[in-house]
C-alpha cells in the first residue's frame, strides 16, 4: 500500500484530520491515566489484612453507667466466655480497634529509650490469648501470649506490657536481617512508649487499623500487646464463627451479651458487622472511583469509535466518485478496503504520538497536584495499542461500504 | 429569518437521525459528567457562613517543646487548655469560644427506649451567637453558666423530635450519663457544610445533637471524641488530667470585627507566644497564625482530592466529546456542500449561511444540554447513594442548573464555529458545476 497518496489526500481533510487525532490523543491520554488509577485502586483495595476474614465479625459495645476498671473487666470476661459457649462460634477475643476498621492507637517503637525520634510507628492492638486464633493469624516464630500474661488497663495508665507480639514486616524494619529472616526479631528488647518490652511471638501479617494515606508508612507494622483495654467509651468483640455458622453466630451475639448485662449499648445502625462489611466500607471510595474511571473509560472510547464511524462515512460518501475510477481503473475491493485501514492507521498513529505526550504531561500534573505515582510505560502501551485497534474497528464499516462502490460510479454524474 | 433557519435546522437533523443523536449524546454525557461532578465540587467547597466567614478566625500558637523542631513549620492544630483558657479569657476578640466533641449516653425517661449515644459538642457560651445557630426554642447558655458549671443542656431538632415528639421541651430534664441536664434551648435544623468549627470529627458529618457548657463536660469527666496530640511527658492516656497535660485537643474560634482587628489579634497572638516562652512554658520560637474560615478550610483540604480529581476527569471528558461533535458537525455541515451552494447562488449571503448553521448547532447544544441536566440529575442521584459524608448534600440548585445550560449552548455554539466557518467558505458555483 502507497502511503504517499494517501497523505496527499489527507491534505485535502486537514480539518477532519487534525480533528480525529486530536479525539484520539485526548483519549489516549484519559484512558492511559484512567487505567492507571484503576490499577492502583485495585491493588491497594485487595492488599491482604493477614486475617481469616471469611467467618468473622464484630460487635461495637458501648457502656452505660460509671462502672469501675475492675468491674468492666470482669464484665468483658464474662462476655467473651458467655460468646465462645455459643455453638455457632468458633473463638472470641476482645481488642480496641481491628484491621480495616478506620481509626485507632498507634505508637512509635524505639531500640534505645534515649532515642529522639521512633524507628517506627506501629498500630497498637489490645489482645489476649485468643486472639491469634480468632484472628487466623499465623505464627510464624515465637509463641502466642499465656492466659496468665493477660492483664487489664484502663484509659488513664501507661501502656506498659512486659511482651508483646509483632508482625513480620514490624520485625524486618525494626532489625533488618541479611537472609530475610524475620526471626532475628525474637527476643529482643525494645521500646513501646519509652517503656521496655520484650518480643515474643512473630505473626505473618496482620494490617493496620486504616487504609487511609495518613497509616500508609505502617500498613502492616502491628502490635499486639497482652492487655484488655477496659476503656468505658467502648469495647470491640471480634468473633470468628465456626464454618458456615456467621449468620447463626452474628444473630446470638448480641441476645447473649444483653443476656449477660443491660448496661451497654450496641448501635442498630453498625453496632455489628460482618469483615465483609468492613472490608467494603474501609475501601468503598477506593472502589467507587476504580468504578467510575471504567467507565469512563469505556465511554470515551465508545464516543471516540462513533466519531471514527461518522467521520470516515462522511469521506467515503464524498469519494464515492473517485473510489468508482480507482476501481475502474483496476483496483480490487481489497485495495479499497486497505486504503481506507491504513488512512486511518495514519491519523490514529499521529494522534497516538501526541497522545503519549499529553498522557505522560497529565501525569507529571496529577503527580504534582494528587500525589500520584509515576505511570508506568505498560498503561500508555495499552493505551496506544487499545485506541490503534478502536480505529481499526471502527472504520472497518466504512471502509467495507467503500469496497462495495461498484466501478460504474466512475461513469455517474452523481 | 430565525424561525426559517430554525425550521431548516430541524429537517436537516431529522434528515440524519443517528448522525444527530450522536452528537446530542456526545454533548449530554459530557455536559453531565461535568455538571455532576461540579455541583459535589461546588457544595463541598460551599462557604458554611456566607455572611460572616470573613470574620471568624482560628488562631494558631505553637505550644510544642523542641522535640523534632523545624523552623517556620505549621503549629498544632489545636490548642491546650491553658492556652486555650488563656486566650478565652483575654477576650481580645469580639467573639471567642473553646470547643471540643464528645460522645453522651443518653438516658430516655421513656421506658420504651433505650439508652443511646449522642454526638455532644462541649463548648463555651460564644458559640451560638458567633456561629449564628438557628433556635426553635430558648436560647444558648451565659458566661456565667460556663463559670459555674451549669448543668444545661442545648440540643438539636432531632433529638428533641426523638425525646420530646417535637415540643418545646426547654425546661425539661435529660439524664446524660446518669446526670440530669435542664434543656434551655433547642436548635432548629443546622448543618454547616462543611463542619468547620472541628474538622476532626468529620468534615461534612451533621452537627451534634447535644451541647453542653465545656466547663460541665470537665467536671463531669464526660468522654471526648476527635483528635488529640501530646507530647514530651503529656501523659496522653489520661482523660480526667487533660487540662494539664501537655496536648492539644480544643478549638478555639474567635470574631473579629475588621482587617484592622484582625491584624491587631495576629500582634497579639505573637506576644502571647513571646510571653509565654519567657515563663518558660513554650520551648519554641513564636510562630502563630491565623486563619480566617475560609483560609482555615483551605489549609486543612477540605475538599477530597477525589472529588477534585474527578471534577477534571470530567472537564477532560467534556473536551473529548466536543472534539467529537466538532468533527461530526463537520461531516455534516460539508456534506450539504450541495445545498448550501444553492443557498449561496439564490443570493444567500456567506453571513446569513453561517447563521442558518450556527442555528442548528445551537439547536443540538441545547438538545444536548437538556439531555445533559437529566444526565446529571442521575449522575447526583447515584452520588448520593454513595456512603461519603458528604453524599447528601449532593443536589442540583438553581445557579447551577442555569450554568449547565449556558455551558451547552455556548459549548455547542463554539463546536459549531469552525464546521460553519468551513461550510461558508464553499465557492457556489464550484459546487453548483459539480452537481
Amino acid at each position: 500500500m502507497q502511503i504517499k497518496p494517501i497523505l496527499s489526500a489527507l491534505r485535502q481533510h486537514k480539518a477532519g484530520t487534525v480533528l480525529i487525532a486530536m479525539q484520539i490523543a485526548l483519549t489516549l491520554a484519559i484512558v492511559c491515566n484512567a487505567l492507571f488509577i484503576i490499577q492502583q485502586r485495585l491493588a491497594h483495595l485487595s492488599e491482604p489484612s493477614g486475617i481469616d476474614e471469611t467467618h468473622l465479625f464484630v460487635v461495637e459495645n458501648q457502656w452505660v453507667g460509671k462502672p469501675s476498671p475492675d468491674q468492666l473487666d470482669a464484665q468483658i470476661r464474662a462476655d467473651l466466655s458467655a460468646l465462645r459457649q455459643l455453638s455457632s462460634v468458633q473463638d472470641a477475643s476482645v481488642s480496641n480497634s481491628y484491621p480495616l476498621h478506620g481509626g485507632g492507637w498507634d505508637d512509635g517503637l524505639k531500640l534505645k529509650p534515649d532515642q529522639a525520634n521512633a524507628t517506627t510507628e506501629a498500630a497498637i492492638y489490645f489482645a489476649d490469648e485468643h486472639m491469634l486464633a480468632t484472628l487466623g493469624l499465623k505464627l510464624i516464630a515465637g509463641r502466642n501470649f499465656r492466659a496468665d500474661e493477660i492483664g487489664h488497663m484502663g484509659i488513664r495508665d501507661a501502656l506498659a506490657p512486659p511482651v508483646i507480639v509483632i508482625t513480620k514486616a514490624l520485625a524486618e524494619k525494626l532489625f533488618p536481617s541479611v537472609d530475610g529472616h524475620a526471626n532475628a526479631a525474637l527476643g529482643k528488647t525494645v521500646y513501646l512508649m519509652s517503656n521496655r518490652t520484650t518480643i515474643i511471638g512473630i505473626v505473618d501479617q496482620l494490617q493496620s487499623q486504616s487504609v487511609a494515606r495518613w497509616a500508609a508508612d505502617f500498613a502492616h507494622r502491628s502490635v499486639l500487646v497482652p492487655l484488655r483495654l477496659v476503656s468505658p467509651q467502648g469495647t470491640y468483640y471480634l468473633i470468628q464463627a465456626k464454618p458456615g455458622q456467621l449468620d447463626a453466630a452474628m444473630h446470638a451475639a448480641e441476645p447473649t451479651l444483653l443476656a449477660q448485662s443491660r448496661k451497654r449499648v450496641i448501635s442498630d445502625k453498625d453496632g455489628l458487622l460482618s469483615f465483609a462489611e468492613v472490608r467494603a466500607h474501609a475501601y468503598d471510595s477506593d472502589y467507587g472511583m476504580a468504578v467510575l474511571m471504567g467507565i469512563v473509560c469505556v465511554v470515551l472510547l465508545a464516543i471516540t469509535a462513533a466519531g471514527i464511524v461518522g467521520l470516515t462515512s462522511f469521506w467515503v460518501g464524498q469519494r464515492r466518485r473517485q473510489i468508482g475510477v480507482r476501481r475502474a481503473l483496476g483496483a480490487t475491493r481489497r485495495d479499497i478496503l486497505s486504503y481506507f485501514m491504513t488512512e486511518n492507521l495514519l491519523i490514529s498513529s499521529g494522534g497516538a504520538l501526541l497522545g503519549v505526550l499529553l498522557a505522560v504531561t497529565m501525569n507529571l500534573w496529577l503527580v504534582i497536584r494528587f500525589e500520584m505515582q509515576h505511570l508506568s510505560l505498560l498503561y500508555v502501551f495499552i493505551g496506544v495499542a487499545i485506541l490503534l485497534l478502536l480505529g481499526q474497528c471502527a472504520v472497518l464499516a466504512p471502509a467495507m461500504r467503500a469496497a462495495q462502490v461498484s466501478p460504474v460510479e466512475a461513469t455517474r454524474t452523481v | 429569518m430565525f424561525g426559517y433557519y430554525l425550521d431548516l435546522a430541524l429537517r436537516s437533523l431529522r434528515r440524519n437521525k443517528m448522525l444527530t443523536a450522536l452528537m446530542v449524546l456526545a454533548i449530554a454525557l459530557g455536559i453531565g459528567a461535568c455538571m455532576t461532578t461540579f455541583t459535589v465540587l461546588h457544595v463541598l467547597s460551599g462557604d458554611p457562613l456566607p455572611d460572616k466567614s470573613a470574620r471568624l478566625f482560628y488562631p494558631q500558637v505553637d505550644p510544642l517543646d523542641m522535640d523534632g523542631y523545624e523552623a517556620g513549620k505549621e503549629p498544632e492544630r489545636q490548642v491546650t487548655w491553658i492556652d486555650g483558657m488563656n486566650l478565652l479569657k483575654a477576650k481580645r476578640g469580639e467573639r471567642q469560644a473553646l470547643m471540643t466533641g464528645g460522645a453522651v449516653p443518653v438516658q430516655p425517661t421513656q421506658s420504651s427506649m433505650d439508652p443511646f449515644f449522642s454526638d455532644a459538642r462541649y463548648t463555651t457560651a460564644d458559640f451560638f451567637p458567633m456561629f449564628e445557630t438557628p433556635f426553635l426554642y430558648g436560647h444558648g447558655w451565659s458566661e456565667a453558666e460556663d463559670d459555674g458549671k451549669a448543668r444545661v443542656a442545648v440540643i438539636s431538632r432531632s433529638l428533641n423530635d426523638k425525646l420530646f415528639d417535637g415540643k418545646d421541651s426547654t425546661n425539661q430534664i435529660l439524664r446524660m450519663k446518669d446526670t440530669a441536664f435542664r434543656v434551655i434551648g433547642v436548635l432548629d435544623n443546622w448543618r454547616p457544610n462543611p463542619h468547620f468549627y472541628d474538622l476532626n470529627m468529620g468534615q461534612y458529618s451533621v452537627a451534634e445533637d447535644v451541647f453542653l457548657p465545656l466547663a460541665t463536660s470537665r467536671d463531669l469527666n464526660l468522654a471526648r471524641n476527635g483528635s488529640r496530640n501530646c507530647w514530651g511527658k503529656g501523659g496522653g492516656n489520661d482523660d480526667e488530667h487533660l487540662e494539664v497535660a501537655t496536648c492539644v485537643w480544643l478549638q478555639f474560634w474567635v470574631q473579629l470585627q475588621s482587617a484592622d482587628k484582625a491584624a491587631d489579634y495576629r500582634t497579639f497572638l505573637d506576644n502571647y507566644s513571646k510571653e509565654q516562652k519567657a515563663l518558660g512554658r513554650f520551648e519554641r520560637p513564636s510562630n502563630v497564625r491565623l486563619s480566617n474560615l475560609m483560609e482555615w478550610l483551605d489549609v486543612n483540604k477540605v475538599v477530597p482530592s477525589d472529588v477534585r480529581l474527578q471534577s477534571w476527569l470530567a472537564l477532560g471528558f467534556l473536551m473529548v466529546c466536543l472534539v467529537n461533535t466538532v468533527g461530526l458537525m463537520l461531516a455534516k455541515f460539508l456534506r450539504r456542500s450541495g445545498e448550501l451552494g444553492v443557498r449561496r447562488a439564490l443570493g444567500a449571503s456567506r453571513r446569513e449561511v453561517f447563521m442558518q448553521l450556527l442555528v442548528e448547532a445551537g439547536v443540538i447544544g441545547l438538545a444536548g444540554g437538556v439531555g445533559g441536566v437529566l444526565l446529571a440529575y442521575l449522575g447526583l442521584w447515584l452520588v448520593r447513594l454513595q456512603p461519603a459524608d458528604y453524599a447528601s448534600l449532593a443536589h442540583l440548585d438553581l445557579p447551577m442548573l442555569l450554568i449547565t445550560f449556558v455551558l451547552a449552548i455556548t459549548a455547542s455554539l463554539l463546536s459549531g464555529l469552525l464546521p460553519a466557518w468551513r461550510a461558508c467558505q464553499i465557492t457556489p458555483a464550484l459546487q453548483l458545476k459539480s452537481q
